[in-house]
């Protein structure tokens, strides 16, 4: 876009995310050295997933209850394609990613026939059967799931099973995933799906279908999840029906909220911080589900945009007092 | 008027809601390139009239073809838009937290297939539209501000922006001056005729100065049927218009 389309209302945020993109870059390819890089892959992996649910959260309005399937099933699917089939982790990932795709056509089809509370029950609906599905097909593993995923060799020359190798690997396709959903959220697309989101009679009014929007925004918010999904099966190599049960589904929508819907780093921040308070509270005796749920409640009381949505708030209202 | 020289043909139209008949035997035609003006009470079906047109409201009963060849009955929506119908809604309906510019992007004529989006970059073209149709609402200065910061008559105009973006051969503008100025109604009126030049247009408008300064055939609606039609002087005189709309 040119020069002249910058928007002033837009500037400060964008400012922030510069930076914030910058401070992130930087410390993404520093912490392996400082902390347990599984514990940032995981980070990562949960983020990746709180963006992409965001993307249709955050940008199209739609509240979708049944996510874990494509997160957990991409998780299935991956470990399947690299273990079973020998695939090699390059495919063995766009495998999860196609599967999940499919998965996300085939329940958003039906979701988005219907609007708000409707529509999250169908897609809850969907990801439970969903759910039994893997708890009755015999190449899951059932209550076992699939153990042992080989993490193979990226492109036959990297070494997988190597942490620190591994550990760029996933920031690579990490970053690969923010970036797409950055692009899809600034393409004119994007600004359809943010117009459908504001106002869905004028947007089928202006003669946008929105089905078809919808539509879209869902199945690649799913394959962005699967994305997500794979990665954490080959970074634990393991694959179980935690990925997919519908509990997954809402703690992804607890990160989303409590990092701030709409926004870049909200659901990140979001991830990150859910994923360490579960690893503060994994070796103490306080439940975490407890914990978590009583800071959810207190954000969704205090900071009704999230975290980041509050930060940003609070900068546009500083920007507006300033005499210009 | 026969059918296949109209823009827009309404033929015994009736809608009604909860037995309620809001549009009764309604029936209409609309040259190409023509301006109407559209009057009546509150209550007496004029935003009905244009949601059965749009596709929002189906008729009970009654014939809507657009360009003379389109069963607007049978279409939806976003096909009755795309094929060139474009509205100004009553209440104006902007996206609020939208730019001004993004407002009218949205709106241009474009393909709005689901592809095209997801690859299309603003070309030079496009924002050379966009950048004369600010300068003719005279919003260009506001093109960066949110849609909700401006004040009811902008976005209003902002509104009729959008209509220009999409380019559409039939315009409906529901009560365009309401809220405005008296130096902004001139401009508007000044705006739509020069629109109405290449566009057939509907104006649904209670300021009688306003449709007087259209200087177009009127058209006065009452309980859902035509009451009176004719030149505003002609309409203005007639002994029934005068009763339910006029002489009160
Ligand atoms: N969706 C609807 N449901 C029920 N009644 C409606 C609906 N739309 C319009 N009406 C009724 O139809 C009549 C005509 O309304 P309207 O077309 O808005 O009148 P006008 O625009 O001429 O003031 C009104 O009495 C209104 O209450
Ligand atoms: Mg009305």
């Amino acid at each position: 876009m040119a020069e002249a389309t910058v928007q002033p209302s837009k500037t400060t945020a964008n400012r922030i995310e510069i930076v914030l993109i910058g401070l992130g870059v930087a410390a993404l390819l520093a912490l392996p050295f400082f902390v347990y890089p599984i514990f940032v892959m995981k980070m990562m992996c949960f983020a990746l997933f709180a963006c992409a649910f965001n993307l249709l959260l955050g940008y199209t309005g739609l509240l979708s209850f049944g996510h874990a399937a494509f997160f957990g099933g991409a998780a299935y699917f991956t470990a399947h394609a690299v273990k079973v089939w020998g695939f090699p982790p390059e495919i063995g990932i766009l495998t999860g990613v196609a599967g999940a795709a499919l998965l996300g056509l085939v329940i958003g089809f039906f979701a988005i026939r219907r609007q708000g509370i409707y529509f999250a029950m169908i897609t809850l609906a969907l990801s439970q059967m969903f759910f039994f599905f893997c708890v009755q097909a015999s190449f899951t593993g059932g209550e076992d799931g699939i153990q042992g995923v080989p993490r193979g060799t990226f492109l036959g020359v990297f070494d997988l099973q190597n942490e620190h190798t591994m550990y760029y690997f996933v920031a690579a396709n990490f970053l690969l995933g923010l970036f797409i959903v950055w692009r899809i959220v600034n393409s004119p697309f994007g600004l359809i799906l943010r117009s459908i989101r504001e106002n869905e009679s004028r947007a089928i009014s202006l003669g946008y279908s929105v089905q078809n929007y919808k539509l879209a925004a869902f199945v690649m918010s799913a394959a962005l999840a699967g994305l997500a999904g794979a990665i954490k099966a080959l970074v634990f190599q393991f694959a179980t029906l935690t990925d997919v049960a519908w509990q997954m589904s809402g703690e992804v929508i607890l990160m989303t909220l409590l990092g701030g819907i709409g926004t870049m780093a909200g659901p990140i921040f979001g991830a990150g911080f859910v994923v360490a308070l579960q690893n503060m509270l994994a070796t103490s005796d306080f439940p975490v589900t407890i914990a978590t749920g009583l800071i959810f409640m207190v954000c969704v009381l205090i900071f009704r945009r999230g975290i980041v949505g509050e930060i940003y708030a609070w900068l546009e209202r500083r920007r507006g007092e300033k005499p210009e | 008027m026969t059918k296949q020289h109209t823009i827009l043909y309404l033929d015994g139209v009736s809608v009604a809601f909860d037995g309620f008949k809001a549009i009764s035997n309604l029936s209409l035609t609309l040259g190409r390139n023509e301006m109407r003006a559209i009057i009546g009470p509150n209550g007496a079906g004029k935003t009905t009239m244009m949601d059965i047109i749009t596709g929002k409201t189906r008729p009970d009963i009654g014939d809507v073809y657009f360009d003379g060849v389109h069963d607007l009955t049978r279409l939806d929506e976003a096909d009755i838009a795309n094929l060139g119908v474009g509205r100004k809604f009553q209440k104006p309906t902007v996206f609020e937290m939208h730019t001004v510019e993004d407002n009218i992007a949205l709106s241009l004529k474009s393909p709005r297939g689901v592809f095209a989006a997801l690859f299309d970059l603003r070309s030079a073209e496009a924002q050379g539209r966009i950048d004369d149709i600010l300068e003719m609402v005279r919003l260009s200065a506001r093109r960066g501000e949110k849609a909700a910061n401006l004040s009811h008559g902008q976005k209003q105009w902002l509104e009729i922006g959008m209509l220009l973006a999409q380019d559409p051969k039939l315009l409906l503008v529901d009560e365009p001056v309401a809220g405005m100025t008296d130096a902004e109604t001139e401009e508007t009126g000044r705006l739509l005729k020069k629109i109405a030049q290449t566009h057939s247009v509907i104006v649904v408008e209670h300021d009688m100065h306003f449709v007087r300064e259209l200087d177009v055939k009127v058209t006065c609606l009452h309980e859902g049927s035509v009451l009176s039609e004719g030149s505003l002087d002609f309409v203005s005189s007639d002994e029934r218009v005068i009763e339910v709309y006029l002489g009160r």
